[in-house]
């Protein structure tokens, strides 16, 4: 049977031009291939080249055991390893049934350091937005400030990038002394900070021209494909695995779920996701400052907590089947695990990456768009091939 | 939950499509047979009472030599209902790779499945059948095997070139 591909590449008119954007292109945001069918500037076709990042994720979870492969996790979306820590060790931690033991305290530092990494995710997205865009400043401004953020998260891991901080059943170690002070540091510094992005970045005309009505994504076609995080909600849909799932302790914290209004377009165009990330940066310095209260009023250090306490030595699950879903800077992040009998390793393990999801949606959003507006639309998806290819 | 699925799937399919349940399991689940998984999804999607409209995760399994069966997993979430189900399929197949074990293919329920089962085809190695662009997708074009496979051997080499691990 012929695929649509060739189907495709077999019926070219004379007119259509073939163009190859990536693997090695700025604007692709990693190894990425667009194969664009162009009729001059217009983009008739856009098919998505995948797998040049593949490093076998699956395979190798396969064997190794539970706690060893939440290393191999940091390596999906590098841009935000403490959300694929969190989740993937709350889906072992209900397979071992643990998850309603594990201290108060842990539960906050995990999501007070999910949030910090959530908030360096979005910076990064934000910033080569920009970059993308034509406007170098931004890019700048926002590397200038997730440095402070890598920093304290080095500080309590030893890792820049890739932490293998959260782990199974507690934490690799308890934050370390004055950690919070200089939280409430950054915090005190980095909120004017947004509202001078926003002056630079969110109400630039040049940038609202750029974005604003490009790359439409309508909300059932958002569904239908899969779509998560920013992408869902910036097509005007309030739907977070926080707040719907209500996992660790988001429960008892107070944010809002940001999503696309269509202010200055139309709803679930490319400023709308923009505006989203945006918005859920202020919603995460809002969650870190609710759990820089908590840690240091009643979930103060003591000096016998031991994060490590609940940490299995030996990790045998009691359930042998789970899907585990939360929400990452990018969407759901899902892990689906069949564990074995009397065995540490898993005998599946699938990971769901949200941005493999998310992408599968471009060739249905810049199918007539300007080769141009095709850079504003990847960039607006936010993808990190290390997920999209695991 | 479960017992409202099930009920609605006999009523529409019949008793014998649903092979077996996951009652013990942390989540609901069914077994439902292969053939008519794609009409079935389609029900529990248009379905006022079920509307899984966002298909969370399609993985394709191979449950090993010994058992000679391979499967595929589906999780369907409803966004207005906030619920998580799980349907599940086995076919039986040979360890050929010309032989590739068919599954239909449910992209036309939910597109995002489009590339979820192109990855099982490619690691796995299951036919979807009826699947409009059945390609490999995260390893190269020329590769042989499929590498989720429980007997899968590594390549000794690739283009003629030795590999040394």
């Amino acid at each position: 049977m012929t695929t649509r591909y060739e189907t495709l590449k077999n019926n070219l008119k004379t007119e259509e031009m073939v163009i190859n954007m990536g693997p090695q292109h700025p604007s692709t945001h990693g190894v990425l291939r667009l194969e664009l069918i162009t009729n001059g500037e217009v983009v008739n076709e856009c098919i998505p080249h995948i797998g040049y990042l593949h490093r076998c994720f699956e395979k190798h979870a396969e064997a190794l055991t539970y706690p060893q492969i939440i290393p191999y996790t940091d390596r999906m979306d590098y841009l935000a390893s403490m959300n694929n820590n969190h989740i993937f060790a709350m889906g072992v931690e209900r397979m071992l049934g643990i998850e309603d033991r594990i201290p108060k305290r842990v539960e906050y530092i995990r999501v007070l350091v999910s949030e910090m990494n959530r908030i360096a995710s979005h910076l990064i997205a934000v910033g080569t937005y920009g970059i993308d865009i034509g406007a170098f400043t931004p890019f700048l401004w926002c590397f200038r400030d997730r440095e402070h953020i890598m920093n304290l998260l080095e500080w309590a891991s030893g890792a820049r990038m890739l932490y293998n901080y959260i782990w199974v059943g507690g934490l690799f170690y308890d934050l370390p002394v004055g950690f919070e002070e200089r939280c409430r540091e950054f915090v005190d510094y980095f909120k004017p900070k947004l509202n001078e992005l926003d002056i630079l970045l969110t109400d630039n005309q040049i940038f609202i021209n750029r974005t604003a009505g490009i790359g439409i994504l309508p909300l059932d076609v958002a569904i239908n494909y899969g779509c998560s995080g920013p992408m869902l909600r910036g097509s005007g849909l309030k739907w977070d695995l926080r707040r719907v799932d209500n996992y660790s302790v988001y429960p008892e914290i107070e944010f809002e779920i940001p999503y696309g209004k269509g202010e200055m377009g139309q709803v679930g165009d490319c400023w709308d996701r923009f505006k989203v990330r945006i918005d859920e940066i202020k919603e995460s310095v809002r969650i870190m400052e609710q759990c820089l209260d908590r840690l240091q009023k009643e979930l103060k250090r003591t000096p016998d907590f031991d994060p490590r306490a609940l940490a299995p030595k030996k990790c045998f699950p009691k359930h042998m089947e789970y899907y585990m879903r939360g929400e990452s800077p990018k969407g759901e992040l899902g892990f689906y695990f069949i564990g074995q009998e009397r065995s540490e390793i898993p005998f599946r393990c699938k990971a769901r990456g949200p941005s493999f999801n998310n992408l599968s949606v471009i060739s249905e959003i810049t199918r007539g768009a300007m080769i141009a507006d095709v850079v504003a639309i990847l960039g607006s998806i936010d993808i990190v091939l290390g997920e999209v290819d695991r | 939950m479960l017992e409202k699925i099930k009920s609605i799937i006999t009523e529409k399919f019949g008793r014998e499509v649903i092979l077996a349940e996951d009652t013990e399991t942390l989540q609901p689940g069914l077994t439902v047979e292969a053939s008519r998984i794609a009409e079935i999804c389609r029900e529990l999607r248009d379905n006022p009472d079920t509307y899984f409209d966002f298909l969370s995760s399609l993985s394709g399994v191979d449950y090993g030599p010994e058992s000679g069966e391979f499967g595929v997993v589906y999780h369907l979430a409803s966004i207005p209902y906030r619920t998580l189900f799980v349907l599940k399929v086995r076919v039986r197949g040979t360890r050929d790779v010309n032989e590739l074990p068919p599954v239909p293919s449910v992209s036309e329920v939910w597109r995002t499945a489009e590339w979820h089962e192109r990855e099982a085809y490619d690691l796995v190695g299951i036919r979807f059948s009826g699947h409009p662009d059945l390609r490999r997708i995260l390893l190269p074009d020329d590769w042989e095997g499929h590498p989720l496979r429980k007997d899968y051997k590594t390549a000794e080499s690739y283009q003629g070139i030795k590999i040394d691990y």
